[in-house]
């Protein structure tokens, strides 16, 4: 009897969560699926029509610019940023003097809301803006419209995405690099490995974890985008910069077509899924623990 | 350790590379620096121009007659007050939910032992991969069917299951020694009484932390409450900034004026807590 009281008190210490987990992400991922059969605006009766919802998503041109718009976003952004961030973690790494302030002033951008960021760089992208300013100033006479542009409108945004995860990311590589063991660089040195070997061959296999991490989150991420677009393009010029969430929300709360926006959740819940399937099994090949 | 040993050396111990390295390091954490840094700056210069300096002589970042009145003009144009009031509530009540969910789960997780227990724990875990954009619309209706929407309790019910938190804790209890528990229990303490008073008190640099990362979260959130709340009374602060920038298309003088006050509570946060975000952060890196 004592056993199944404890039980109990278990169950009731879980309580909060588990409710919160049942009505807010459970049955909501069930319920979306059998949204996505139906057509319903949300006040009328809903109706099933099958596949229907899947089969317009085909045809779609909105939601296959939104596609393509993510993935080109998602390949720009997380690669580069991985990059940058690996970069600044490296030069963090030097142990010099007042290097917590700098990582403190480097980690901000990642604080800030999304929206005000957007807000802040979309002046700055405006045609006499600072950006442009700069640019001119290095001689390019004929600087790019940015965001009034169908071709340079989604790279700003990938450009603001990229200064605000460069910092974020690199502090968590810098953490990392003080995991890697001293005596595997000893080992190197003694080996007569110089700096870029021993860079090759101890840093980035010991930080190859956390890299790894870094990139399944920034995959993730990639595809959530929102709040920057909202801000600074709503979706244009024309779609040039409409993604994924912007699309879903676009359908279910501004023209209350439910059905069909849980319809494309799904795909993007699929997608995501997908790829940090694909990642957890390709790890093998390069993460090494 | 090391830069104690070069002290010790003295100047005559750096050799001119080690000086020059040591330079060239500085010149590039500063250049990444004002990177980082140049677009607040900008928004505050901004902040205090007007429409038709903001974009003229754009770089000169200190205005010589600095308008500090754009800042009035922004509370008279829309009740920014209200925003923040309405977001310090959303915050506040959102991150004391959550955290007390999570403490208990955490707890359940960490030092009790139940049939199922481990199971129950990956579901937590697989949940932090599903991206909330991917069910907002039944969440919508769940609540909607509350009548709960263009309420405050939308978001915070929202915010009550949090597996990133019930992680970050139960992975700080787990390293918890078990021996006051035990005794505490054998003098007859509650299980309950165990938790608020010896478990409770010995978390709260990992409470601190969750805390300020769930109030960070709630104050930069802006997707949720563009879903659930469309009148004005009960915007937040990012919903707020959005509208203002929405009604004052090119006024950027006072859009940047609006975006430095939704700035300045996290700036402040930020300056106090800095050690809870960024050894926060870390962690999950690398335990993660």
């Amino acid at each position: 009897m004592a056993k199944w009281k404890s039980y109990g008190i278990a169950y009731l210490f879980l309580a909060p969560s588990l409710i919160g987990l049942a009505v807010f992400v459970l049955y909501p991922i069930l319920y979306s699926f059998y949204l996505s059969f139906m057509k319903w605006d949300g006040l009328t009766p809903m109706s099933f029509i099958g596949l229907s919802n899947y089969k317009d998503l085909w045809t779609d041109e909105t939601f296959k610019i939104s596609l393509t718009n993510n993935l080109y976003y998602t390949l720009v952004t997380v690669p580069i940023t991985i990059v940058l961030s690996i970069l600044l973690a490296l030069l963090m790494n030097y142990k010099v003097r007042g290097i917590q302030t700098f990582r403190v002033l480097y980690f901000f951008p990642n604080i800030t809301a999304s929206l005000a960021i957007g807000i802040i760089w979309a002046a700055m992208f405006t045609q006499y803006g600072p950006l442009n300013t700069i640019l001119r100033f290095f001689g390019y006479a004929d600087p790019p419209a940015w965001l009034a542009s169908t071709t340079m409108a989604l790279p700003a945004i990938m450009l603001v995405s990229i200064w605000k995860g460069v910092g974020y990311n690199a502090v968590i590589l810098f953490a990392g690099l003080q995991g890697v063991p001293r005596h595997l660089y000893e080992a190197a040195e003694l080996d007569g490995a110089n700096r870029f070997k021993q860079f090759i061959y101890v840093t980035l296999p010991g930080l190859s974890p956390v890299i790894f991490f870094c990139v399944v989150m920034g995959v993730i991420g990639s595809f959530q985008v929102f709040d920057t677009v909202m801000a600074m393009t709503q979706g244009g010029p024309g779609r040039s910069t409409n993604v994924l969430v912007f699309h879903i929300y676009n359908t279910a709360f501004q023209n209350y077509n439910f059905g069909y926006a849980s319809a494309m959740s799904y795909i993007l819940f699929v997608i995501i899924l997908v790829i940090t399937f694909i990642q957890l099994k390709m790890q093998k090949r390069w993460v090494t623990y | 350790m090391e830069m104690a040993a070069e002290k010790s050396a003295g100047i005559t111990g750096y050799s001119i590379k080690r000086i020059l390295r040591t330079f060239l390091v500085y010149v590039l954490l500063l250049a990444v620096v004002v990177l980082t840094v140049l677009p607040f700056v900008w928004m505050v210069s901004g902040s205090l121009k007007n429409q038709a300096t903001i974009f003229q002589n754009t770089m000169n970042l200190i205005p010589s007659e600095p308008l500090w009145s754009n800042y009035s003009e922004v509370w008279n144009r829309v009740p920014f007050g209200q925003f923040y009031w309405n977001t310090i509530k959303v915050s506040v009540l959102s991150t004391a939910g959550s955290l007390i969910a999570a403490s208990l789960a955490a707890y359940a997780f960490a030092k009790l032992s139940f049939p199922g227990r481990d199971k129950l724990f990956l579901l937590f875990l697989a949940t932090m991969m599903i991206p909330g954009q991917a069910i907002m619309i039944p969440q919508f209706t769940i609540l909607n069917g509350m009548n709960l929407v263009n309420t405050h309790w939308a978001l915070i019910l929202l915010n009550l299951f949090n597996p990133y938190g019930v992680f970050l804790l139960r992975q700080f209890l787990i390293q918890l020694p078990n021996d006051l528990n035990e005794s505490a229990r054998i003098d007859g303490c509650s299980e309950f009484g165990i938790f608020m008073r010896i478990v409770m008190p010995l978390a709260k640099p990992a409470i601190v932390t969750l805390g300020v990362f769930s109030l960070l979260w709630s104050w930069n959130d802006f997707l949720q409450p563009l879903i659930y709340l469309s009148q004005e009374r009960l915007f937040t602060i990012q919903l707020g900034i959005r509208y203002f920038q929405q009604l004052n298309g090119a006024n950027y003088p006072l859009i940047m004026a609006a975006t430095t006050m939704s700035l300045i509570p996290i700036i402040v946060i930020y300056l106090f807590a800095q050690r809870y975000f960024i050894e926060g952060i870390a962690i999950t890196g690398t335990k993660g």
